[in-house]
């Protein structure tokens, strides 16, 4: 019986020679990641286990992405544990403020995660890294010590839904309408403990920042993992993305399911037939095209986030906001995924176009996404954001209100001050 | 054996404990928060050995362990659900919070029903209608990992 592409990169991490759906193994880690929150939690149960050192210092990695820079006292004392176990077991995969960005963002970036790569991280969106063609997935902090003690993790084999994309997306259409349009369909446990297998001729028209969007929201179908096959751009990004530190030798691996491989399901896919897509309050999966959206007033749009932060969603951005300013009484607060991200935008002009729009141009911060900090929501507003999460309470006030959508729409929004599609302004 | 809160479909981390209260890790202070955003009563009302029952993927979204952690320490005996989103699913098993896969139990139990649970079988009674309901074995590797109690020591006794 043939393997999917994530039974493959797990066999490969289990010494197996073939792995089956529902199968225990126990799989060597590339890369074990986690940040601000669920890193201290990580280091207290790696200690409680007896551990001393590290599995491999290379392939930990540790980002104070959430509450940064520091918002409060008790968040300055997560980082600080979090600091001093990097500087303690001489991690070099640990990223301060002032050149970390936000997790994953930053790791494709630089060239930390590769093709057939297997990826643990103590953060949901894990899954991100399933873009470059690796196996990521998120898992809680006791896993994430015994990931650093051990360098492996046991994992359930996984089946798979397969995902045929065609066609072209339209102009204003991008990865993130093509995922929230997915959510919509299957809805937020309609791939629960599945791997979401992306492939078919309308690859090609998906940009790496596109499918990064993709794989990023595959946690928010249930999905354990979501993966791409890999083409021209992805091993193009590699290359560009190539890891400059020569200690940490990275190789690329790229595997391709099986053409006998059995998927519980198949999903065709015309990118060309997707609209902008709006996700309403409080689950991701309550999806409605732009032209369902009907007039819905906005108080705050955010865009950013490891979904969205990307060079691609900072363009799109400013050419909205070019020249226009942010609708009276709405706040706009934009903060790019990384500092290199951060100073591309302002080299090519785009924190200029922001700021003079009325934008707050943030530092690299998980902060609004998750209700940290940096744009915390009052009773009874509403938020468009280009985030991944709309769940109650999420972005502050269990009486606020978030619609996910591209950084197109959220752009829109800010400047009319209510949800309007791009293609009308 | 305790008494039952009931929640809906889709319960997600940001209810169990709300990102605002992740700058600590400590479970004590964690419990004080645990359902706040979906149940502002359920600290006040929870007793030790008490049960949570809801619909289908329980714990969906954020990594977060901290929700294992609160519920655990809030007391809650058991948490039965139809399904439970897998990293909830790992995260719970890992730091010892007992769950348990049950359409059935999650469809007839209601909300204050007097329920006991027997791990090793799971069987779960309902004392208040008379029933019982017969919950999915844990899978053996699972079931290495409660021996141990929990991954911690899992990990330590093959480290």
């Amino acid at each position: 019986m043939g393997m999917t592409m994530t039974q493959k990169i797990l066999a490969a991490h289990a010494g197996l020679k073939e792995v089956k759906a529902g199968q225990f193994i126990e799989a060597d880690l590339d890369i074990v990641l986690a940040n601000d929150i669920t890193g201290p939690v990580a280091i207290k149960e790696f200690q409680k286990m007896g551990a001393e050192r590290v599995f491999d210092k290379n392939k930990v990695v540790l980002v104070p992405d959430h509450f940064t820079p520091n918002k409060d006292i008790k968040a300055a004392e997560q980082c600080k544990m979090l600091r001093e176990f990097a500087v303690d077991q001489k991690i070099e995969n640990y990223f301060e403020v002032g050149e970390m960005g936000i997790e994953h963002a930053l790791l494709p970036e630089k060239g930390i995660v590769v093709a057939g790569d297997a990826v643990i991280g103590a953060d949901s969106h894990t899954c991100t890294y399933g873009a470059l063609g690796a196996f990521a997935t998120g898992i809680g902090s006791t896993d994430m010590a015994a990931g650093m003690a051990r360098g492996k993790a046991w994992f359930k084999v996984p089946s798979a839904i397969r995902f045929e994309l065609t066609g072209k997306p339209a102009k204003w259409v991008s990865g993130k309408d093509v995922i929230l349009h997915i959510i919509g369909m299957i809805g937020v446990d309609g791939a629960l403990y599945k791997s979401m297998e992306f492939m078919g001729p309308g690859l090609k028209n998906l940009s790496m920042d596109d499918r990064l969007a993709m794989a990023n929201m595959a946690i928010e179908a249930g999905a354990k993992n979501g993966i791409f096959l890999v083409d021209d751009k992805t091993k193009e990004y590699l290359r560009e993305h190539k890891n400059k530190n020569k200690a940490f030798k990275k190789k690329i691996k790229i595997y391709q399911p099986d053409k006998d491989a059995v998927y519980d399901e198949t999903y065709v896919i015309d990118l060309s037939k997707i609209r902008p897509t709006v996700a309403f309050p409080h689950l991701p999966e309550n999806t409605r095209t732009i032209d369902e959206v009907g007039d819905i007033r906005i108080d705050q749009v955010v865009i950013g986030s490891c979904t969205n932060g990307r060079m691609e969603d900072m363009k799109v951005a400013a050419k909205i906001l070019k020249g226009k300013k942010v609708a009276k009484n709405l706040r706009l607060i934009i903060f790019p995924g990384t500092q290199h991200i951060y100073l591309e935008c302002v080299k090519n002009g785009y924190a200029e176009i922001f700021v003079k729009a009325g934008a707050v141009f943030s530092t690299p911060t998980c902060g609004p996404c998750l209700g940290g900090h940096m744009g915390i929501l009052a009773a009874g507003e509403r938020a468009v954001a280009t985030t991944n999460r709309n769940f109650v309470g999420r972005m502050g006030h269990v009486e606020s209100e978030i619609y996910l959508a591209s950084p197109a729409v959220a752009a829109a929004t800010a400047v009319m001050g209510k949800i309007y599609n791009p293609e009308d302004l | 054996m305790g008494k039952v809160f009931k929640y809906g479909e889709n319960v997600d981390t940001d209810v169990i404990i709300p990102a605002r209260h992740l700058n600590t890790s400590d479970p004590a202070e964690l419990a004080k928060h645990c359902m706040e955003d979906i149940d502002a009563d359920f600290v006040s009302k929870v007793k030790a050995g008490d049960l949570i029952v809801a619909g289908r993927n329980f714990g969906c979204g954020s990594s977060r362990e901290h929700a294992p952690i609160a519920i655990k320490a809030a007391g809650v005996s058991c948490v039965i659900a139809p399904t439970f989103a897998r990293i909830f699913y790992r995260n719970s098993f890992n730091t010892g919070l007992p769950i348990l896969e049950c359409e059935e139990a999650a469809v007839r139990i209601a909300a204050g029903d007097e329920v006991e649970v027997n791990f090793k079988t799971g069987e779960i009674r309902n004392i208040t209608k008379g029933e019982a309901y017969q919950a999915e074995a844990f899978p053996e590797f699972i079931n290495r990992i409660i021996e141990n109690d929990g991954l911690v020591n899992y990990v330590k006794n093959n480290l």
